[in-house]
């Protein structure tokens, strides 16, 4: 492994000083331009957790100042050091620890298990526990891990668990969220500069505060409960620079869309994303968190796009823990640089069976779809919901397919039928959902977007064909091995549900 | 040598953390703080290279540290049938969400967990990575693609199929939390092969790893592949996981 870090391969994609990255059907206008790695790898640390990566062959020029990314300054402050570079592992002080049903039993028991049974968490108010993969089902072993976790905190006085005991109505739990990665960001848990890390792989959605969050398993979970650190190797950065106004009928679904297809579903793995530009400024704090949800899809550790005023705003209200944001030196070494106009971009959509399978939406028009399922974590808050509503409101028709709706949270689930929908004359996405005859939006929770149990609702529990608003499109991700999935944005699964086909928005969004 | 750096690692967070300020009224379990300088740790030579003895002679607590310092990977080897995947087998595939409900660390549902392992590859797969009413695999190697791992962070993945009895992967590359999962529990081996074994390995086919060697011998077909050095992830899965090694090394107390 050591060997890998000081005499890497050069087979890396990125090598070449050029990249042609222009867009499926249009001529190639935008390019990528390689900036070379000008930091000096580290040799004397050798990587214990982390897969060999060929690394880029760190030049020999001898900067004199080294400049960091964002994510090696967040690193660096969470390790106490005062310079790190790509490959380093350093112990990393963690801000939260976020478990929830699938893996919080399981951390909890390695927990005990080498801590012993009476052995106490290291900070009782920076765990957050929510309970929101398996939860409206009679599966038995799935409500006892519930339990467990409710057990848990109780025993460790844990300060924010976001409980549910009534699963015949989840209104009836004030404390119940729903899905972990937008309720941490809806209850103020991610900050600027902060270290979050979580037992899914879609922690990385937080980095759209500009923080680093990435997702850990229930080993490494469990020595975090106990001892509050973790060994982690610092990435390389990867930086995409998406400038140009965002064209109406675009959402950040297509940005992340387009670059997985760029860049392929390994072609970030074991490295940070960071989204800057024009584009990604205009974009609100749920857009972000749609862009970094998705770097997992691309083998990222985590995703950033740096705090500013849009960022200040949202958190206005939800946190009073003071917060430092950073940002990457304009000396900084990124491993390679893309640059996007995202004004010629087209909504796209990731054909079955991988997020990579990149298609333009409007090259799908013949695929004929069973249903559609608007939810979870990537599309399912409550921007999401509002740009279908804007779809089915701009067209006036009835949906041809069973349209579910999983609303994340009970947060959105309350948006969508309070919220007036802009233009639509004081009614709410409930409304609009209703006349245009969709199911009604079930109770939040992770739902159908990664199968779950038997009796889940909207499962697809048979070999149907699905626009989705979710993240992965492997074979079974929704239930069905055979079930296949196209990921689109919601503008996209709107205007698919109105057709029974996919279906570019354009179609309905003049 | 890897113990000692990770020692030396563990020695500059732990007690330049003892300063900080903790929010919280409740002590957290100790953590014993190695008391060798880390300035004792010689440069890490670029190849890696298992010397045994120099570690021992690194470790500074000899009375909390059993002598049997994690061994060195050379001698081991696996041998067995194996079971060839492609590419960007996700965790979806290795163990359904459905399984999900079972606790690893309950044993009984941990046994359960493996006769699940790989039951969400498609019926394309004609050969069944385990045989109707078995609970575990007859193939102890698993060969698959580029991206092994894909998908949640689920350990669930790598516990089910050591579960199932797969002691190693021999994948072109990894996903980076399937991998940190494999060595954190030292559940299997995630080896990386310098070229795509997958393509030439058949399901069924005898095959050898000499994870010293880093070299993987096909039987059947009689050829014989270069696998990348696992470097120091072998001692730490080696020790049965990342809190095992820890424990070995004297990073945490022993219970
Ligand atoms: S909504 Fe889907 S992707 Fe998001 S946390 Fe839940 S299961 Fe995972």
């Amino acid at each position: 492994m050591a060997s890998s870090l000081v005499s890497p391969s050069p087979t890396s994609s990125f090598i070449s000083n050029k990249k042609d990255l222009g867009f499926s059907a249009f001529p190639s206008t935008s390019q990528v331009a390689i900036r070379k790695c000008k930091k000096q790898v580290s040799k004397q640390i050798v990587s214990v957790m982390a897969p060999q990566q060929s690394e880029r062959k760190p030049a020999t020029t001898g900067s004199v100042k080294t400049g960091m990314t964002m994510t090696e300054k967040i690193l660096a402050r969470a390790s106490e050091k005062p310079q790190l570079s790509p490959g380093d592992n350093v112990w990393v002080n963690v801000d939260i620890l976020m478990t929830h049903d699938v893996c919080g039993p399981g951390s909890i028991g390695i927990f005990k298990k080498e801590f012993g049974e009476n052995a106490k968490v290291w900070d009782r108010e920076k765990i957050v526990i929510i309970p929101d993969h398996y939860i409206f089902t009679s599966d038995e072993r799935a409500n006892r891990n519930v339990d467990i976790l409710r057990d848990f905190c109780k025993e460790e006085n844990i300060k924010y668990f976001y409980d549910i005991k009534d699963l015949s109505n989840f209104k009836a739990n004030p404390d119940y969220k729903g899905v972990c990665h937008v309720a941490l960001a809806q209850e103020g848990h991610c900050r600027p500069g902060e270290v979050l890390l979580g037992t899914d792989s879609h922690t990385c959605t937080a980095g759209a505060f500009g923080q680093f969050a990435t997702g850990i398993g229930n080993t490494d979970a469990g020595f975090v409960l106990g001892t509050g650190k973790l060994l982690l190797k610092v990435p390389p950065t990867l930086r995409f620079v998406m400038d140009g106004e965002m064209p109406h009928y675009l959402l950040a679904k297509d940005l992340i869309l387009q670059i997985i297809g760029e860049i392929s579903v390994a072609g970030a793995t074991y490295k940070s994303m960071e989204f800057v530009g024009t584009t990604v400024e205009s974009l609100n704090m749920e857009e972000r968190m749609t862009l970094c949800n998705m770097v997992v899809e691309a083998g990222g550790k985590n995703g950033v796009v740096p705090a500013d005023s849009t960022t200040f705003k949202y958190l206005e209200d939800k946190t009073s823990v003071p917060y430092e944001p950073v940002y990457s030196d304009a000396q900084a070494s990124f491993l390679s640089e893309y640059r996007f106009d995202i004004s010629k971009l087209e909504p796209l959509v990731a054909k079955p069976h991988s997020p990579d399978n990149r298609a333009l939406a409007r090259e799908c028009k013949d695929v004929k779809i069973d249903r559609v399922y608007i939810g979870s974590c990537t599309g399912g808050k409550t921007e999401d919901f509002l740009a279908a509503a804007k779809v089915f409101l701009a067209s006036g028709k009835k949906v041809k397919v069973p349209t579910f709706l999983v609303p994340a949270t009970q947060k959105v689930w309350l948006d969508i039928y309070t919220l007036p929908v802009p233009g639509a004359g004081g009614k709410t996405c409930s409304q609009i959902f209703e006349e245009a005859g969709c199911d009604t939006p079930a109770s939040p929770s992770c739902g159908a977007c990664l199968g779950g149990p038997k009796d889940t609702y909207a499962r697809m529990n048979e070999p149907k064909v699905c626009v989705s608003t979710t993240n992965r499109n492997f074979p079974g991700r929704m239930g069905h091995k055979e079930g296949q999935i196209y990921l689109a944005s919601p503008y996209t699964a709107a205007a698919s549900a109105l057709t029974g086909y996919v279906t570019d928005p354009r179609e309905f969004l003049l | 040598m890897a113990a000692s750096l990770s020692q030396a690692l563990y020695l500059a967070t732990f007690t330049s953390s003892a300063s900080k300020p903790s929010a919280s009224p409740i002590s957290p379990p100790s953590i014993k703080v190695p008391t060798f300088s880390p300035l004792t740790v010689q440069p890490l030579s670029s190849a890696f290279t298992p010397n045994v003895a120099h570690v021992i002679t690194l470790t500074p607590h000899a009375t909390s540290t059993p002598s049997s310092i994690p061994s060195d990977t050379s001698t081991t080897t696996f041998h067995g049938l194996c079971y060839a995947v492609g590419d960007n087998i996700d965790t979806d595939q290795i163990i359904p969400a459905e399984y999900l409900t079972l606790v690893p660390s309950n044993p009984a549902e941990y046994e359960k967990l493996g006769s699940y392992a790989l039951i969400g590859l498609p019926s394309s797969y004609a050969t069944r990575f385990i045989e109707p009413n078995e609970t575990k695999t007859k193939y102890s190697i698993l060969i698959g693609g580029a991206n092994f791992g894909c998908g949640s962070s689920r350990e669930h993945a790598p516990v089910a199929l050591g579960a199932a009895g797969v002691k190693a992967v021999v994948a072109e590359s990894y996903a980076r939390i399937f991998f940190r999962n494999s060595v954190a529990t030292g559940e299997v081996y995630p080896v990386e092969s310098e070229v795509r074994i997958c393509e030439e390995c058949k399901t069924g086919d005898v095959v050898t790893i000499e994870l010293g060697e880093s070299r993987l011998i096909n039987h059947t077909t009689g050829k014989e592949y270069k696998l990348k050095p696992i470097g120091d992830a072998g001692p730490v899965i080696e020790a049965g996981g990342i809190f095992a090694y820890a424990r070995k090394t004297g990073m945490i107390p022993s219970q």
